[in-house]
C-alpha cells in the first residue's frame, strides 16, 4: 500500500476530498462575508446567526409547511436574504456614517437575539434534517466511500461562488458594485442608486449564508448555536484571504479546508486551531491578507 | 422514689446538656430555613439534558415535599454556571456566605463539580452532584462534603463494553472527547475491553466540541475493527453518529457504541440513524410503574419526558429534605450518616445506597434504542435488555482512590 508520511494513500486522498467539501462551506461563508464587507465596510457578525436561520428556515418549512429540500434551497435564501434587506433599511442604514465598531456590535447583538429567540422555543440539542431522497447513499471513489449528499454540496457550492465570482467581475451590474465601492458620490452623480445597490447586496450577502444553511441542515445537527461556532473560522479565513476580497474568500476557504483535513490526519488535536495558526501567520508576514490589496 | 427520682433528674440532666451542647455545635436547621441552591449550564450545549428541566425536576421535588421541613420553609436559588469552574466556584461562594445556601446540586461539568466540592468541603455545606460524569468526583476528589447521585464514567462504560465483547464485539477504534470526561471514559472503556478479551485496534481524540466528524469517522472505517466505540457526550454524540451513518459505517457491518447517552440526545437524532445503539443507563421513564408515574408528571409541566439526570435531581433532593427532617439538622455530618445508612429506594434509584466515598450506588440498565417499527410513540425509545446490580455497577471501593476509604 502507498503510504504517504506514514498515512495509507487512500486515507490521505479521502481526507482531502473530505477537506474540500469543508472547504467549500468556508468559501460560501466568507464569500458572503468578503461580498458585505468589500460594498458596506460592515463586519457583518450575524452571518453566522443568518447561516443558522437558513438551515432553520429548511427544517421548520419541511416540518409543518411540507416544502421539500430543493424547493428550500431556492426559497430559503431569498425568504432570509429579504429579511437581511429590512435588517439594511431599517438598521444598519441608519449607522452607515459611524466607525465599523458599531456595524460589529449592532450584527453582533441581533445575532444574539436570533439564537437567543430560537433556543427558547427549541432547545440547543437541534434536530435532524434528512437527506433528499435523490441523493441519499453514496459512490465507491476507489479510495473512499463519498456520500452523495457530500458531492452534491462541493458542486453546488462551487457553482455558486464561481457564478457570484463572475456577477461582480464580468458583468455590468458587477461593475457599478465595484464601481460603488470605489466612490459612491461620483456613482451616485451617475445616475446610479447606490443606497438601494447597498440594501441588495446586504442582502445577497445574507442570502448566501442562507445558502449554505441548507446546503449544511443534512450534514450537521440543526440547532440554534450551529453558526456561532462556524461564524469564528470563516472570519478567520476572511481575514487570511484578504478583507474584500471576492476571489482571495473562496480560494482560502477551499485551502483552508484543506489545511485543516490534513490537520485531521496527523494532529487532530490541533484541528480546531490550525486555522488560527495560519491566520496569525499571515498576519505577521502579509497583514493585508494573502490575496488583499496592500493599503 | 427518691433515689428512682434521682435517677430520673440525672438523666434529664445528661439528656439537657447533651441536646444543648449538640445544639450549639449541630443538630439543628442553620438560619431557621433550608436553602437549595441548582447551578447548572442553562443555555449551553448540555441545558437540554439537565439544565431549565432540572431545575423543575428541583422544584416537584420541594413542592411534594411540602414546601417545608419540620416546620422550616425550603427555599431554591439557581443560576447558569455556563459550564465554568471559574463562574461557578465565585456563585457558589457567593450563595453560601450570603445566602445561607445549605446544599448546591446539579454542577454539570466535571471541571465544575470538582471546584464547587473543594469549596463546600471548606464552607462545610453539602452537595449533591446530579449532572457531572467523571468518577474522579468520588475518587481521587472526594470530599465528606458531597456526593454523586446518578452515574459516572465508570458506571455507563465498563459494564456496556463488556457486554459488547462478550457479544463478539473483539475489536475496538475508540473515538473520545479531548478533555477530562473523554480522558476517563477512555481509559474506563481500553481496561473493560482488554479484561474481557478484546482488543483496541486504534483511538483518536478530538477536540472538544467538533461540528464535522467526517475525517475521525473515515480513519475508524479505515481501521476495520468491529466497533466503533464514542466517548463523547451531547451534540458530539449526535455529530458523530450521524456522520457514521451517512459514511455507509452501521451499513457496512462495523457497530456504533456509544457509551455516554441521554434521552434527549436520541430523540434528537431520530430512531432511523440511533436504532440499536447499546449503552448503560442510571434510568428510563418508561421502565416501570414508579418511574412512569412521575416522568408523566413530569412531561406535563416541560412538555417532554425527563433525562436520567433530571430524575436523579428530583431524587437527591427528596433523600436530602428526607435526611433533613429525620436528623432535624442540615448539618452535612448528619445528612451524610442518615443517608449512609438507610437505602436509598425512589421511582429512580434501586437498590441505592451511598458508600463512604460519596458515591450512590443503583441498580444501572444494559438499553438498546428502539427501531422506528418497534416504538410506538415519540419518546418511546429504549428497551430495556438487563439490569446490572448497585454493587457491579459502579467502580469497586478496592480500586478507590478516595482517602475517606481504608484500602
Amino acid at each position: 500500500m502507498t503510504m504517504i508520511f506514514g498515512v495509507p494513500l487512500a486515507v490521505f486522498m479521502g481526507q482531502l476530498m473530505l477537506g474540500l467539501i469543508n472547504g467549500a462551506f468556508y468559501a460560501l461563508l466568507s464569500l458572503g462575508l468578503a461580498v458585505i464587507f468589500g460594498l458596506l465596510k460592515i463586519i457583518n457578525f450575524a452571518h453566522g446567526a443568518q447561516y443558522m436561520l437558513g438551515a432553520f428556515a429548511a427544517l421548520l418549512g419541511l416540518q409543518y409547511l411540507g416544502i421539500n429540500y430543493w424547493v428550500a434551497l431556492l426559497l430559503v435564501p431569498l425568504v432570509v436574504g429579504a429579511l437581511g434587506v429590512v435588517i439594511e433599511r431599517t438598521l444598519l442604514r441608519r449607522i452607515a456614517h459611524l466607525d465599523h465598531l458599531y456595524g460589529l456590535l449592532l450584527t453582533y447583538g441581533l445575532a444574539l437575539i436570533f439564537e437567543g429567540t430560537l433556543i427558547n422555543f427549541f432547545g440547543v440539542s437541534g434536530s435532524s434534517y434528512p437527506v433528499p431522497e435523490a441523493l441519499q447513499g453514496g459512490v465507491n471513489l476507489g479510495f473512499m466511500f463519498l456520500p452523495l449528499y457530500r458531492g452534491w454540496v462541493l458542486v453546488a457550492a462551487l457553482v455558486v461562488c464561481l457564478g457570484t465570482w463572475f456577477m461582480i467581475e464580468r458583468t455590468r451590474l458587477g461593475a457599478y458594485l465595484r464601481a460603488g465601492t470605489e466612490n459612491p458620490a461620483l456613482m451616485q452623480a451617475f445616475g446610479v442608486n447606490v443606497p438601494q445597490l447597498i440594501t441588495l447586496t446586504y442582502g445577497f450577502g445574507v442570502a448566501l449564508a442562507a445558502f449554505a444553511g441548507v446546503l449544511a441542515a443534512p450534514l450537521y445537527p440543526v440547532s440554534p448555536t450551529m453558526g456561532s461556532s462556524l461564524l469564528i473560522v470563516v472570519f478567520a479565513v476572511v481575514v487570511i484571504g484578504g478583507m474584500g476580497s471576492i476571489l482571495g474568500a473562496v480560494l482560502t476557504g477551499l485551502g483552508m479546508g484543506l489545511v485543516e483535513g490534513l490537520t485531521k490526519v496527523y494532529y487532530p488535536e490541533a484541528a480546531n486551531t490550525v486555522i488560527f495558526l495560519v491566520m496569525i501567520l499571515v498576519l505577521m508576514l502579509r497583514p493585508a491578507g494573502l490575496f488583499g490589496k496592500e493599503a | 422514689m427518691n433515689n428512682k427520682s434521682s435517677v430520673f433528674k440525672k438523666r434529664a440532666l445528661v439528656a439537657v446538656m447533651a441536646s444543648l451542647m449538640a445544639a450549639s455545635a449541630k443538630a439543628e436547621i442553620s438560619d431557621d430555613k433550608v436553602v437549595i441552591g441548582y447551578m447548572d449550564d442553562m443555555s449551553g450545549p448540555y441545558s437540554d439534558l439537565a439544565g431549565p428541566a432540572g431545575q423543575t425536576a428541583v422544584e416537584m421535588a420541594i413542592e411534594d415535599f411540602g414546601g417545608e421541613v419540620n416546620g422550616k420553609p425550603i427555599e431554591l436559588i439557581s443560576s447558569d454556571h455556563r459550564n465554568d469552574p471559574a463562574v461557578a466556584s465565585n456563585l457558589a461562594r457567593e450563595w453560601m456566605d450570603q445566602d445561607a445556601v445549605d446544599m448546591i446540586t446539579g454542577l454539570n461539568a466535571s471541571s465544575v463539580a470538582i471546584a464547587v466540592s473543594k469549596l463546600v468541603e471548606e464552607k462545610n455545606k453539602f452537595a449533591m452532584v446530579t449532572t457531572a460524569a467523571a468518577d474522579s468526583i468520588t475518587g481521587e476528589h472526594c470530599t465528606p462534603n458531597h456526593v454523586h447521585w446518578v452515574y459516572d464514567t465508570f458506571a455507563v462504560s465498563d459494564a456496556a463494553a463488556r457486554a459488547i465483547v462478550e457479544q463478539g464485539g473483539e475489536s475496538w477504534f475508540l473515538m473520545s472527547s479531548d478533555y477530562a470526561f473523554g480522558h476517563a471514559m477512555e481509559a474506563a472503556v481500553e481496561n473493560a475491553v482488554e479484561e474481557s478479551g478484546g482488543t483496541i485496534a486504534g483511538k483518536i481524540r478530538h477536540p472538544f466540541p467538533t461540528d464535522d466528524f467526517s475525517s475521525y469517522i473515515l480513519q475508524a472505517q479505515g481501521s476495520g475493527a468491529d466497533i466503533i466505540g464514542l466517548a463523547s457526550a451531547g451534540s458530539d454524540l449526535i455529530n458523530a453518529i450521524k456522520t457514521a451513518y451517512q459514511f455507509g459505517v452501521p451499513q457496512s457491518g462495523q457497530t456504533l457504541a456509544s457509551l455516554m447517552v441521554f434521552i434527549t440526545d436520541m430523540h434528537s437524532l431520530g430512531l432511523d440513524v440511533a436504532q440499536g445503539t447499546q449503552f448503560v443507563t442510571g434510568w428510563y421513564w418508561d421502565m416501570d410503574d414508579q418511574a412512569r408515574e412521575w416522568a408523566e408528571r413530569f412531561q406535563e409541566r416541560e412538555g417532554r419526558m425527563p433525562t436520567m439526570i433530571q430524575a436523579g435531581n428530583y431524587s437527591a433532593v427528596t433523600h436530602y429534605l428526607q435526611a433533613v427532617e429525620a436528623t432535624g439538622s442540615d448539618d452535612p455530618e448528619d445528612v451524610r450518616q442518615y443517608l449512609m445508612e438507610n437505602p436509598i429506594e425512589d421511582f429512580f434509584a434501586r437498590n441505592g445506597r451511598l458508600r463512604e466515598d460519596g458515591r450512590m450506588v443503583h441498580d444501572m440498565y444494559l438499553a438498546e434504542v428502539k427501531s422506528p417499527e418497534e416504538s410506538t410513540g415519540e419518546w418511546d425509545l429504549y428497551e430495556i435488555k438487563s439490569t446490572i446490580p448497585a454493587e457491579e455497577a459502579f467502580r469497586p471501593l478496592s480500586e478507590s482512590q478516595c482517602d475517606l476509604v481504608n484500602n
